[in-house]
Parts: C-alpha cells; sequence; structure tokens
C-alpha cells in the first residue's frame, strides 16, 4: 500500500512540475540569471574593494571612485561570468542525471559565501612570506571548500576548467595592455588568481544550485495550486 | 570494523547518559555553564577595548631618545607600540594675535587682516633658522618630513597643500605662503571657506589643518568677540634635534615673548593610532557580517517543532557567541594576546564553528517518539547524533590542524582561536544547550497537555457507557469560537503585487528594523569612532574634577594612565630653558628684530591707557598647552593621509607647542588693509552675534519641518496609491465582497464577525445524525431514527418517515460500533485522540439518548438508568429495547397509517416487479431487521433517499412518500458512509469494504443515461416506477479501519473520496470501482470530506482541515481549528469554504486558506456546535444544532456567486 501510496505521490507532482517548466521557464531563467548576475556584480565589488586596499592605496580619496577603481567592464563581466556558472551547475547535474543532493540548504549556501569572503579576505590581508606559500595556502582552502560544500565531481572538473580558462583570459589581456595589474609583483596576482576563481566558481555553482532547487519546489508548488 | 563499532558504541552510550543527566538536572548545569562562561570570559576585562581612537604616551622632552625597535626587557608602563622612530615630529608654533588697542575707527577685518599676515614673516623666520652648533649646521629644511605627491584625487587641494618639499602648514597656505597674494586678496574670509566641504563633515577639514585649532577658536571671523587671532604653524619634522628646536623656540620667544605665558614645555607626547576603519574597509566588512546574519537566519529557521523558535534560536547563538568568548578568554589567559583584528576574524570564526550541531541536535531529539520521556527522549537524540557529531568535529580539528601548518602566523593565530573555540562550542552544546532544549520540549509537553486537557474533560468518560448521568452535561467551552490560523509552508496569495509589498513591510515591520537597526549601527559607528571628540571631552571633563588633575597644575589629563607616571613636575619650565643653548646667536635677521621691537613698546603704552574692554587680552591657559587635543582625532592622520602615509599602527610624536604672542598696533592694521576690506558693515554691536548660531537653528527648524510635511505628504499619497479602497466599510455589500480578496487574518486583521438569525427547522426530538441533501429537498435523521424531509427553501416539513427511528433508536448497533471505535483507537495507541469522535451522531451523542428516553418513555426512571453498571452495554441495550417493546404496538400503527396519508397511498405490492431483493413484503420483512438498526448514513438524490444501515442494509426511500422503495442486504457490516450519485450508490461499510451499487429504474424513459451530467434536481423517479438496487462491486479492505467519510463529486471525473478511520482519503473512480489516489494526512480519523472541481477538503479528529490538490493529492495547506470544531465542512462556491464552530459558522477562502468571516446564528444555538452542515444549491446553508435545523441564508454569498 505504502507502495502505491508514494508512487502516486511522485509521479503526478513530476508531471506538473514538467507543465509549468515548460510553461514559463524562460522567464524563471531570466529571473535566476539576473539574480545570479547581480550577486556576481556586487561580490566583485565588495571583493575588488578588498583588493584595493591592499595595494593601490592606502586611503582612497573617495570610496565610490574606489569601489569603481577598476575598468568598468570588470564587475559586469563577473556577473555574466557567476550567471552563466550559476545556470550551468543545475543544468549540468541534470544533464549528468546525477542531482545534488548534498547539502542544499541556504544556511550551507550563505557558509558557502562566507568561506568564499573569508578566502578573499586572507589573499588581501594575510601576510605571506612568499607566493609559494600563498598559493599553496589558497589551493588548500579553496579545495576544502569544495570538500565542505559540494563534494560533486561535476562541481570539481568545472571548477579547475573554469579556473584556469579565466586565468588564461586574464592573463591574455594583461599581455594584450587592455587590463593592468595593480600591484607592481606580478607574481603574486598570478599566485592567487586561479584559486579564487576556483573558489568563486563553486560558490557561484552552489548558489545557483540552490536557486533552482527553490525554483522547482516554487513551481511544484504552482502547479499544485493549481 | 570492530574497533569502530565498539568505539560508536561506547559514544553512543556515553552521550545517552549524558543526555540523561542533562534532562535531570537542567538548573545546576545551566548554572554550572553560565559560572564556566564567565570564569573563561573573565580574563577578556584585562583586554583593551578595541577602539580606533589613539593612544597617547607622555615622555619628557629632556631625556628623550628615539625608542629603538627590540623591546629591551621591561620597560615599566611603555606601550608595547611604542618602539623605533615615530612616523613624524609635530611641532606647532601657536600664535596668538590681536590689534591692540582696539580703535573704534578699525573695521571688523581688520581683527584678522594683519594678525594673518604676520604669519608670512613668520614661516620666513622659521623657515631660515638655522641651528648651527659643533656637529654642523642644522635647518628646518634638513630636519623636516619630505612630502612628495598628494594622493590624484586630491588635485583641488594641490594650490593649498604644500607638495614635493617640507611639510609645513599654516593659514599662510590659503595664498601660497606669498604676502603679495594675500595682500592683494579682496576678501579673505572667502578664500578660506572655498576650500570647505559642502555639507556636513566630521573628519579634519582643511580648515582645520592649516589654522591647527578648532575653526571655533581660530577668531577669524566677522563676529569675533575677542578680537583675538589664534593659529598655529605646524611644522612636521622626519627626525628629532633637540638643539635645534630649542633655538628655534628661544629665538621665536625672544622675537615675540609671551609675557604672561607659562606653559609647560617639558613633555612630549606620543599618539599611536589604531588601525583605522574606513568606508573601504567597512563595506567588506559589513558585507561578511551581512552573510553572517543570513547565515544564522537561515540555519535557526530550521528549527521547528519546538515549544519557542525564538528561545532555541537564541540559545544556539549564545551558545557560539559565549564559545567565541570563551576561546579568546582562554587564549588571553594563557598568555596569547590577539593581534588579529577581532571585527573582522570573527564573522568567518562564527562560520567555521557553525551552527550545525545545535540544528543537528535539536532536529535529533525532536524526531523521537514523542510518547517517551523527556529525559528519554533528550538522551537517546543525543546518542543518535553522537557519531556524527564526534565525526564532524573530528574532521574540522583535523582541518584546523591543517591549517596550524601552513606556518603564516596570521592563520596559526587563526586557527588557535578555532580550535578552542571549536572544543569550547561542544562543551557549551554539550551543557547548555542540550539542557535550555530538554527545558524547551519538557514546556512544549507541559502545553500540550494543557491544549488536551479541556478537550478530554468535555469528553464523556469511555467506560461509564452510553446513557451518562444528566447531572454531569458537558462542560461548555466558554471560549469563543477562535480560529487559530496556521502559517502553512507557502501560500499562493493571488495579489496585487504592490500589496503584497505593502503587506510583506507591513509584517515583517521592516521599514522600522530597518531604521532601528540603522540607527544603532549608526550610532555604534559614532561612538566607535568618536569623531566628535566626545572621549576627549570626557577625559577632560574628568581630569578637571579629579584632584589627581589639579594636583598636576592643571596639564596634562591623565590619558590612559601613563601620564600619572609623573605626577607634577612642577618647575620644570626652567630647566628646559637652561638646556638650550645661548638663544638667537646665529641668526642676526635685523628685520624680525626691528618689527619685534617694534611691537613692543606699542604694546606697554595703550593697555593702561584705553578702557579694558577695547584691549583685546591675550592670555595663554593650559587649554593652550596641547591645543591639539581639542581638534578632531582624525586630524592628523588625515593630514599624512592627504601624502599617502598611513598614522594606522604607528605614532607620531607631538612636541610642546612653541607660544607666539603678536600685538599689533591700529596703525598697521589699517596699513595692511586692503581697499574693499571697508566696505563690510560694522558690526551690529552685540547683538548680532548670536546671529550665526540662531540663524543655523532656523534653517535647521525650517528645513526640518518642510522635510517633514513632505513625508507626510508623500506618505499620504503613497497611501492613497496602495489604499484605494476605504477598508472601514463594513455593512456595504460592495466592500465585504472585496474583502474576499484580502487575506485577513495573517496581516493583523481580525475577520469581521457578523450575527444571522437563521430559520430554525425544528421537529426533531433527539440529535440530528445524517443530514443529506439534493438542493431542494432536505432530509435529516435524528438518532431516533426519524426521518424527516424539508422543503430546503421554505423549511417546511413535508414528510416524516418515523417508525423506524422509534425502533432502531436502541442503541444496540451504535453500542457495537462504538465498542469498536474504542477498541481501533486504543490499537492505534492515540489515549488522546479518544476525546473527539469523528461522527457525533455515532460516537459522542451517545448520551444524548437519556433526555430521549425521558421524555418519550417515562417509564424509564433515570436513577434505574443510573444503576446500569458501566460495562454492560448490551444489557442496556436490551433494557431500552424492552422499554420498546412497550410501545410496539403503536408503531406497527404508525408504520402503516403514515404511508396512506400520502398521495399515491401506498403503492400496492402487485405493481411492482420485484427484481431481487424488494420490499413489496415490505412492512413486516422490514421491520424485523430494522428493529435492531439504526441509520448511520444517508443520502438524498432526486426523490430518494438512499439510508445506509448498522445492519448492513442499504434502503431506499422515497422522500414525498415516505415509502420503502428498494432495499439491499447484501452486505452484513453496517454502512458507515454513503454516496449517492447519479443511479450509483457507493456504500461504504464497517469493515472497510466499499462497496458499489447501482439502481435500476424500470421505467421506459431510461434515466439510465444520466450518467456523466449532473441530475436535474428535480424528483425523478415517480412513484410508479420500479426500482431496483444491485451490488455491482464490492472493494475488500479500501481501508485498514472502518471508512467514516464518503463523498462523491461529478464535476470533472466521476471519482469518490472515501476517508477513514486510519486516517487515510483515497480517491475512487465510481465506474471502475479503482482507486485513484490515496493520501494520508490526519492523524485520526478523517470526518468530514468535501471537494470542489480542483481540491478536496477534508477534516479529521485532530481538528486539521487539509485541503489537498485533487489531482496530484497533495496537501496543498491545512487549518488547524479549535478543539472539536472540525467535523463539518462545506463548499459553498469554488472558492468559499464554510465550517461550523460553537454557535457559529465561519468562511474560508480556499484559495488563501484565510478566514473571511464568522456569522453567528442567533441566541438558540449558543454553545451548541454544528455537526453537520450541507450547502443548498450554493445559497443556503443548513447547519444542525442538537435537535434543530438551521437554515441559513447568507448574502454574501451570493453575492460570491455571480
Amino acid at each position: 500500500q505504502s507502495t502505491v501510496r508514494s508512487g502516486s505521490g511522485q509521479t503526478n507532482p513530476s508531471r506538473g512540475t514538467y507543465i509549468a517548466v515548460i510553461t514559463n521557464r524562460s522567464t524563471t531563467l531570466v529571473i535566476r540569471g539576473f539574480m545570479l548576475f547581480s550577486i556576481g556584480v556586487f561580490l566583485a565589488l565588495v571583493l575588488n574593494l578588498l583588493q584595493v586596499q591592499r595595494n593601490v592605496t592606502l586611503f582612497p580619496p573617495d570610496v565610490i571612485s574606489s569601489i569603481f577603481s577598476s575598468a568598468w567592464w570588470v564587475p559586469p563581466c563577473c556577473g555574466t561570468a557567476s550567471a552563466i556558472i550559476g545556470l550551468l551547475y543545475p543544468c549540468i547535474d541534470c544533464r549528468l542525471g546525477e542531482p545534488h543532493k548534498f547539502k542544499r540548504e541556504w544556511s550551507s549556501v550563505m557558509r558557502c559565501v562566507a568561506v568564499f569572503v573569508g578566502i578573499n579576505h586572507a589573499s588581501a590581508k594575510v601576510d605571506f612570506a612568499n607566493n609559494v606559500q600563498l598559493s599553496l595556502t589558497l589551493a588548500a582552502l579553496s579545495i576544502g571548500l569544495w570538500w565542505t560544500f559540494d563534494r560533486s565531481r561535476s562541481g570539481f572538473g568545472l571548477g579547475v576548467v573554469i579556473a584556469l580558462l579565466a586565468t588564461l583570459s586574464t592573463q591574455l589581456l594583461v599581455y594584450n595592455g587592455v587590463f593592468q595589474y595593480t600591484s607592481p609583483d606580478f607574481l603574486y596576482i598570478r599566485s592567487w588568481l586561479p584559486c579564487i576563481f576556483f573558489a568563486g566558481v563553486i560558490t557561484m555553482g552552489n548558489i545557483g544550485r540552490q536557486l533552482a532547487l527553490y525554483e522547482c519546489k516554487l513551481m511544484s508548488e504552482k502547479t499544485h495550486q493549481d | 570494523m570492530t574497533v569502530r563499532e565498539r568505539l560508536r558504541e561506547k559514544i553512543s552510550a556515553a552521550f545517552y547518559r549524558h543526555g540523561l543527566l542533562c534532562a535531570s538536572y537542567p538548573v545546576p548545569i545551566i548554572l554550572f555553564t553560565s559560572a564556566s562562561i564567565l570564569a573563561c570570559c573573565y580574563p577578556l576585562l584585562r583586554l583593551p577595548l578595541p577602539g580606533t581612537g589613539p593612544v597617547e604616551f607622555t615622555t619628557r622632552v629632556r631625556d628623550y631618545t628615539v625608542p629603538s625597535h627590540e623591546p629591551q626587557g621591561d620597560l615599566g608602563e611603555r606601550p608595547d607600540w611604542y618602539r623605533g622612530p615615530p612616523v613624524a615630529y609635530i611641532q606647532q608654533v601657536l600664535v596668538k594675535a590681536a590689534v591692540s588697542p582696539w580703535d573704534s575707527t578699525l573695521v571688523p577685518v581688520d581683527v584678522f587682516r594683519s594678525p594673518l599676515g604676520r604669519v608670512f614673516s613668520l614661516l620666513e623666520e622659521i623657515r631660515n633658522h638655522v641651528h648651527n652648533d659643533g656637529s654642523g649646521v642644522r635647518s628646518l629644511e634638513a630636519l623636516c618630513l619630505q612630502v612628495t605627491d598628494l594622493l590624484p584625487g586630491l588635485r583641488r587641494m594641490q594650490t593649498v597643500l604644500p607638495e614635493h618639499g617640507c611639510l609645513l602648514v599654516s593659514p599662510g597656505n590659503y595664498w601660497q605662503n606669498q604676502r603679495e597674494l594675500f595682500d592683494s586678496d579682496p576678501d579673505l574670509l572667502k578664500t578660506v571657506h572655498q576650500h570647505e566641504p559642502k555639507g556636513l563633515h566630521t573628519s579634519a577639514t582643511l580648515r582645520d589643518l592649516l589654522f591647527g585649532v578648532p575653526v571655533k577658536h581660530t577668531g577669524v571671523s566677522l563676529y569675533s568677540r575677542k578680537r583675538v587671532v589664534t593659529y598655529t604653524i605646524t611644522m612636521v619634522l622626519g627626525s628629532y634635534d633637540a638643539r635645534f628646536l630649542s633655538s628655534l623656540r628661544a629665538r621665536l620667544r625672544q622675537l615675540h615673548p609671551s609675557v604672561n605665558c607659562s606653559l609647560r614645555e617639558d613633555h612630549m607626547v606620543h599618539v599611536h593610532f589604531k588601525e583605522e576603519i574606513g568606508m573601504a574597509e567597512l563595506i567588506p566588512l559589513v558585507t561578511t557580517y551581512i552573510i553572517l546574519f543570513a547565515y544564522i537566519y537561515f540555519s535557526t529557521r530550521k528549527i521547528d517543532m519546538v515549544k519557542s523558535k525564538w528561545g532555541l534560536a537564541l540559545a544556539a547563538v549564545v551558545t557560539v557567541l559565549s564559545s567565541l568568548l570563551m576561546s579568546v578568554g582562554l587564549c588571553t589567559l594563557f598568555g596569547l594576546t590577539p593581534t588579529l583584528n577581532g571585527g573582522e576574524i570573527f564573522p568567518y570564526l562564527v562560520v567555521v564553528i557553525g551552527l550545525e550541531n545545535v540544528l543537528v541536535l535539536t532536529k535529533s531529539v525532536v524526531s523521537t517518539p514523542v510518547d517517551l520521556e523527556v529525559k528519554l527522549r533528550i538522551a537517546q537524540g543525543l546518542s543518535n547524533e553522537s557519531w556524527s557529531i564526534m565525526k564532524n568535529m573530528a574532521t574540522e580539528l583535523c582541518i584546523i590542524l591543517i591549517g596550524y601548518f601552513t606556518l603564516v602566523p596570521a592563520i596559526q593565530e587563526f586557527c588557535l582561536f578555532a580550535v578552542v573555540g571549536l572544543v569550547s562550542d561542544f562543551f557549551l552544546q554539550m551543557f547548555f544547550f542540550t539542557t535550555v532544549l530538554s527545558i524547551d520540549i519538557r514546556r512544549m509537553e507541559l502545553a500540550d497537555l494543557n491544549r488536551r486537557l479541556p478537550a478530554e474533560a468535555g469528553m464523556p468518560p469511555p467506560k461509564p457507557g452510553p446513557l451518562r448521568p444528566r447531572e454531569a452535561p458537558p462542560p461548555p467551552r466558554p471560549s469563543p469560537y477562535t480560529i487559530t490560523l496556521q502559517t502553512p509552508a507557502f501560500r499562493n496569495l493571488r495579489l496585487p503585487k504592490r500589496l503584497r509589498v505593502v503587506y510583506f513591510l507591513a509584517r515583517t515591520r521592516l521599514a522600522q528594523r530597518f531604521i532601528m537597526v540603522g540607527t544603532v549601527i549608526w550610532i555604534g559607528i559614532l561612538a566607535y569612532t568618536d569623531p566628535a571628540g566626545l572621549r576627549t571631552y570626557l577625559a577632560a571633563q574628568v581630569s578637571e574634577q579629579s584632584p589627581l588633575g589639579e594636583g598636576g597644575a592643571g596639564g596634562l589629563p591623565p590619558h590612559l594612565g601613563v601620564a600619572s607616571v609623573f605626577p607634577g613636575p612642577g618647575g620644570d619650565p626652567a630647566s628646559t630653558l637652561s638646556v638650550l643653548p645661548a638663544p638667537a646667536e646665529p641668526t642676526p635677521l635685523p628685520e624680525n628684530q626691528s618689527q619685534g621691537h617694534h611691537g613692543a613698546p606699542r604694546e606697554g603704552v595703550p593697555h593702561q591707557a584705553q578702557a579694558p574692554p577695547l584691549v583685546p587680552q591675550i592670555s595663554w591657559g593650559a587649554e593652550d598647552e596641547e591645543g591639539w587635543r581639542r581638534l578632531s582625532f582624525r586630524h592628523w592622520p588625515s593630514l599624512f593621509s592627504y601624502y599617502n602615509i598611513t598614522l594606522a599602527k604607528r605614532y607620531i610624536s607631538i612636541l610642546p607647542v612653541i607660544p607666539v604672542t603678536l600685538h599689533l598696533s591700529p596703525r598697521e592694521a589699517i596699513e595692511t588693509r586692503h581697499p574693499q576690506d571697508t566696505r563690510h558693515p560694522p558690526p551690529p554691536s552685540l547683538k548680532t552675534n548670536d546671529l550665526p548660531a540662531d540663524l543655523t537653528l532656523y534653517k535647521v527648524a525650517a528645513l526640518g519641518l518642510a522635510a517633514g510635511v513632505l513625508l507626510v505628504l508623500l506618505l499620504f499619497c503613497l497611501y492613497r496609491v496602495l489604499c484605494p479602497r476605504n477598508y472601514g466599510q463594513n455593512g456595504v455589500a460592495h466592500g465585504r465582497r472585496r474583502r474576499g480578496d484580502l487575506p485577513c487574518d495573517d496581516y493583523g486583521y481580525s475577520p469581521p464577525i457578523s450575527e444571522i438569525s437563521p430559520l430554525l427547522l425544528r421537529g426533531h426530538s433527539m440529535d440530528i445524525e445524517c443530514l443529506a441533501s439534493d438542493g431542494m429537498l432536505l432530509a435529516s435523521c435524528c438518532l431516533a431514527g426519524q426521518i424527516r424531509v424539508w422543503d430546503a427553501q421554505t423549511g417546511d416539513c413535508l414528510t416524516v418517515i418515523p417508525k423506524h427511528g422509534l425502533r432502531r433508536s436502541s442503541s444496540s448497533g451504535c453500542w457495537e460500533q462504538r465498542d469498536g471505535g474504542r477498541v481501533f483507537d486504543e490499537d492505534e495507541g492515540y489515549p488522546l485522540r479518544r476525546r473527539t469522535t469523528p461522527r457525533p451522531a455515532l460516537f459522542e451523542d451517545q448520551p444524548d439518548l437519556t433526555p430521549l428516553i425521558d421524555t418519550n418513555f417515562d417509564s424509564q426512571p433515570p436513577s434505574h438508568l443510573l444503576l446500569t453498571p458501566p460495562r454492560d452495554g448490551f444489557d442496556f441495550g436490551g433494557l431500552v429495547e424492552r422499554a420498546y417493546l412497550e410501545h410496539e404496538p403503536p408503531s406497527p400503527g404508525l408504520t402503516a397509517s403514515y404511508p396512506s396519508p400520502s398521495p399515491p397511498s401506498g403503492p400496492p405490492p402487485q405493481r411492482r416487479r420485484s427484481l431481487g431483493y424488494i420490499q413489496p413484503p415490505v412492512p413486516q420483512g422490514q421491520g424485523t431487521p430494522d428493529w435492531e438498526s439504526a441509520v448511520w448514513a444517508m443520502e438524498l438524490r432526486g426523490n430518494l433517499i438512499a439510508a445506509g444501515r448498522s445492519s448492513g442494509k442499504l434502503e431506499l426511500w422515497d422522500a414525498v412518500e415516505g415509502s420503502l422503495r428498494c432495499s439491499n442486504e447484501d452486505g452484513v457490516s453496517g454502512i458507515t458512509a454513503l454516496a449517492f450519485l447519479n443511479n450509483r450508490i457507493v456504500a461504504a461499510r464497517l469493515d472497510g469494504s466499499l462497496d458499489f451499487f447501482t439502481v435500476d429504474i424500470n421505467k421506459p424513459l431510461g434515466l439510465l443515461q444520466y450518467r456523466g451530467d449532473n441530475i436535474p434536481p428535480s424528483p425523478c423517479y415517480s412513484s410508479e416506477d420500479v426500482i431496483s438496487c444491485q451490488l455491482t462491486r464490492s472493494v475488500q479492505c479500501a481501508h485498514q479501519k472502518p471508512i467514516t467519510v464518503l463523498n462523491t463529486h461529478t464535476h470533472t471525473y466521476q471519482v469518490s473520496q472515501c476517508g477513514g478511520q486510519d486516517g487515510a482519503i483515497c480517491l475512487w473512480d465510481v465506474l471502475t470501482g479503482s482507486r485513484v489516489s490515496h493520501v494520508y494526512g490526519h492523524r485520526g480519523d478523517v470526518t468530514s470530506l468535501v471537494c470542489t472541481t480542483s481540491c478536496v477538503i477534508s477534516s479529521g479528529l485532530d481538528d486539521l482541515i487539509c485541503i489537498w490538490d485533487r489531482s496530484t493529492g497533495i496537501k496543498l495547506y491545512s487549518i488547524q481549528q479549535e478543539v472539536g470544531c472540525g467535523a463539518s465542512l462545506g463548499v459553498i462556491s469554488e472558492s468559499l469554504l464554510v465550517t461550523g464552530g460553537q454557535g457559529c459558522v465561519s468562511f474560508w477562502d480556499l484559495n488563501f486558506g484565510d478566514l473571511l468571516q464568522t456569522v453567528y446564528l442567533g441566541q438558540s444555538s449558543d454553545g451548541q456546535g454544528v455537526r453537520q452542515l450541507v450547502v443548498l444549491n450554493n445559497a443556503a446553508i443548513v447547519c444542525d444544532f442538537g435537535s434543530e435545523l438551521s437554515l441559513v441564508y447568507v448574502p454574501s454569498v451570493l453575492e460570491k456567486l455571480d
């Protein structure tokens, strides 16, 4: 009897969800993308501020100008990237057919974001003896982040790939002179950039998955209501 | 493996014991924990409060040497930051100048023009001062702090602040230190003002920087009363040379002697600046804190199923916070002083320590069986989670240990704190939180018990039997009918967006909270950063009042207590002088000299000649000694920050000021006048002196008033936009209809309550058990078995079918059912559930039989009934039967006589072509089996009444004629619920089976084809038709417990629902008899079921109304009702649900689950609960109150329809 119940309980909502997703999938996708984009922009600005404190000027004459001290297109780029990543993760989960079950809660996501900011903070504020040490520490922290909050192989793979690509593209940009590191120590930035990218990808993926999950829930509830 | 398992077992056992301990002695353990927290936090008292205010340290000038970098053993009171050379030495020359004697011919500008003009000569003097002794020639150029570019953002200050050279600031900088520019400047004040920032500013302004004294004290104003101009020339020196400085001091003193000056010159003050939190740092910090709060919020939100959510959330946060404090305290105790910025790493520490364990603990404890003792529940919950807690803790410790080996000092320190924090957090979780949890769980169970108790008291004790003595009627529940809305997990409010936003704001009081938090943060920041110099001011106040400060000759406020090292250095000034080399040897500078001499004699003469108020008094007081104290403490950091030099975590040394007194003659003042100066109007005497202050006051007041008016207007407009409707119109039908759109309860609006006097249908002598209607007719059956048919529109009684009732009111069947029910209940292990019974007719109202017997059968004295032992219900049944037997004779007569008056006058038996079990042999064949059975269920369709009996017999009656048309005795188990649908009847039986009957009407018209469509409400069976009833399909074991409710709905599917005593609701296809879906929602019996096209609404013994989605079988939401109110339900339209309560009916909006309105039904029905509720044609509601029926027309419902 219980099997029948569970069976009937599950098939129906999934069908309903499917229908609802078909009907207004694009709008929810846009909303999700926008949310991820704004989160990305916000984080980019804040974290940029952290780095600004360390390297550029000790006393930025104006807060507003220091927020936007880097090129104007950097935050939108970060936002776009985070939107893409945040949408990509649930999509890949879906494709691989292994839905992400690990710690699907907002509190966990918040913890993840906090740790991510902490990693940035550490890279900006803590004085390391040399760049190797910095790289190693940050790498350990990033992988710890992945282990604590993600633990999916797809997440790790995607994170590594995107981090490498992003580092490469920044390097290319710098070589072409579009963008310049503000720090005189060139190696210094190169040493933390991939780790930060990796941690960022994991974080954004986490947020994106949670949003997708929330959406799913909302969707199914809506269908029930209808 | 075995080791692991053994370990696991041991841990689990230990946690179990610990849980028992905590739950057994909550108060001592909480006391112990608090004591240990306090003990661990005690070392924190010794730590300085973190602050951004500067810290001072005073040394003597005489034996000053630049402190070395290495700490040299114990240096007494020397603070640990006092190492290495300072960033800079500050030497200020404090100039006080006045034109004296004051002449009435002088214009206000003269007060400050010529005194300011003297700054250029002074500057020249200082710049050119050269000290030459044996070791070499020293000038200011060599000693001063060389600065480079200003920060890129400060281009506008380029003309004012020095670049690429000595950092030497004075008011002369306004004119690029050029006398010519000053002389040609027509409006000095304008020049000064044009560099001022607009608006409010809390930090040092340029004017403060250049003048070196607060604006108020400069005296550079047209309205200055004292006519003394004060300013400083500030030299920032990169290195210290005592001889140069003392020679400069002597030189200036010689040039411009200050007669009455007794400033002490023997102390230099070292000021150490903390790391400053700028906006740029604040933003990431605030972000991390926001993330932290979001984390805490999302974590504590998961705490559920406890008595006080907030209390537990608070306990969780307290646990984490105090564990952090404990870790800091313990680290301090063992000699580890935190060097990290506490505010910055705090959020990360919280995140690392986390609230997870606390939540896991709560969840685990809550999910233990409810019926266990609290102690055991806690212990079991703890031991269930013990392994995972220990595992997590070990993992975290490992991670932190790895972090420790990164060998980065900052990370190591963080890890150390984290380790101690984790351990203390574990300790607190185990002792503090577990205990709090146990208290909470206990409170919840107590509250649960309290809630249940009145319900239990109101219920007849199960043992004494059905005939409970009259003297103990169920105590009326005095509480009014209130409905507590349980906020559902989600509520899809179909409201306009703007209303939703406003509701959200209103519900969460977001604006208020935001403003409050903002104010608190702002005040905190103000107090923390202290821009107004409040702390300094307070310190000064304290020092002035304290005897110590006075003993110290009025100087040297005891800042930080360091100052007390030098108590009362009495006559030191002289010694300072004596150290100086012979003054004025190297620099002749005849020009300056002459000027100084020039000024001196002038000064002396008029001093006596003029009237005292006209002579500006230049006095040197203690406050001038350290005039920089009156400046904002950001003064120096901001000065240095312009050149990108940080003072954070560094210190500067401020040397004693050099006082310079200047007295200028009126002639000189007139000579230096600019032609435009005279255009300024003379000061209109003393009255205008207060003008500026007053003016600002008025300005502020006017602005405030304007802002207030604007705000009010804005709010008014907002209100008009957002709330265009008039909420106050209660009685207007239009308004009420609109009200239907508004969810009421959740937002603090109490739903309206009104009263309607219903149409009362009287006639039954006992409580009404069954109620059925098809819109036109209304059939009711009372406990006595009497069936009455009413006209639903007028309320007239059309037919009475009495006799079976008289017979069958013997409660034997009910007894059986009752016993069965009780057994079931006990089987289910819900002792508390028993207090309410689903079908009042079947269970609860059994005792109400007494009044009937008393009134109708006088032969049974109540005392007789009282004496019946409670256990033998059957005997008692027999007793009543016997009582009935005495009246037997009249009853057949009644049967016979009743059909006869009805028009068709007893259908002739020969006409009926019996198709099976038929009636023609009727009255007797029927009477015998009916003797014992009661009507348990009834349905009305057309003019046919289907009655299900406790004997398992299904009967079809003609509603108009009151004659039995058909009967079916296929089943033996009593029929507990019936559904009549077109030509099909679904009967639910006591044994949980479901029978599907087909009603065949042998009539040429072929009414069989009606399936699938709604039956026309008019009676469709004429008395000539032969009606047969056949069992088409039977489902055994549809439910595991007796089926209590059955309902059909024909709108979209042919589905019938039924709910059973097992709390399950099944949806069946009427045509095929197969089960469509199956849901569990209630903890007790399902007592009532209705459905609309989209949803199924059920109510159960647990007083919960559940709304289910019909197609998916998923619970949309549920409404918790008052105890004992949940039995009656009705649907008026697709979105309007009506429920019965104590003397009232309530209307609910189905889409939102909100209470729309409660209608009280007159006085007559007070205190009696609605047991049955039927909605007629969507226009009226029939509900039963005891033996009466109330017919209510609800006007708003009618509106709802159109």
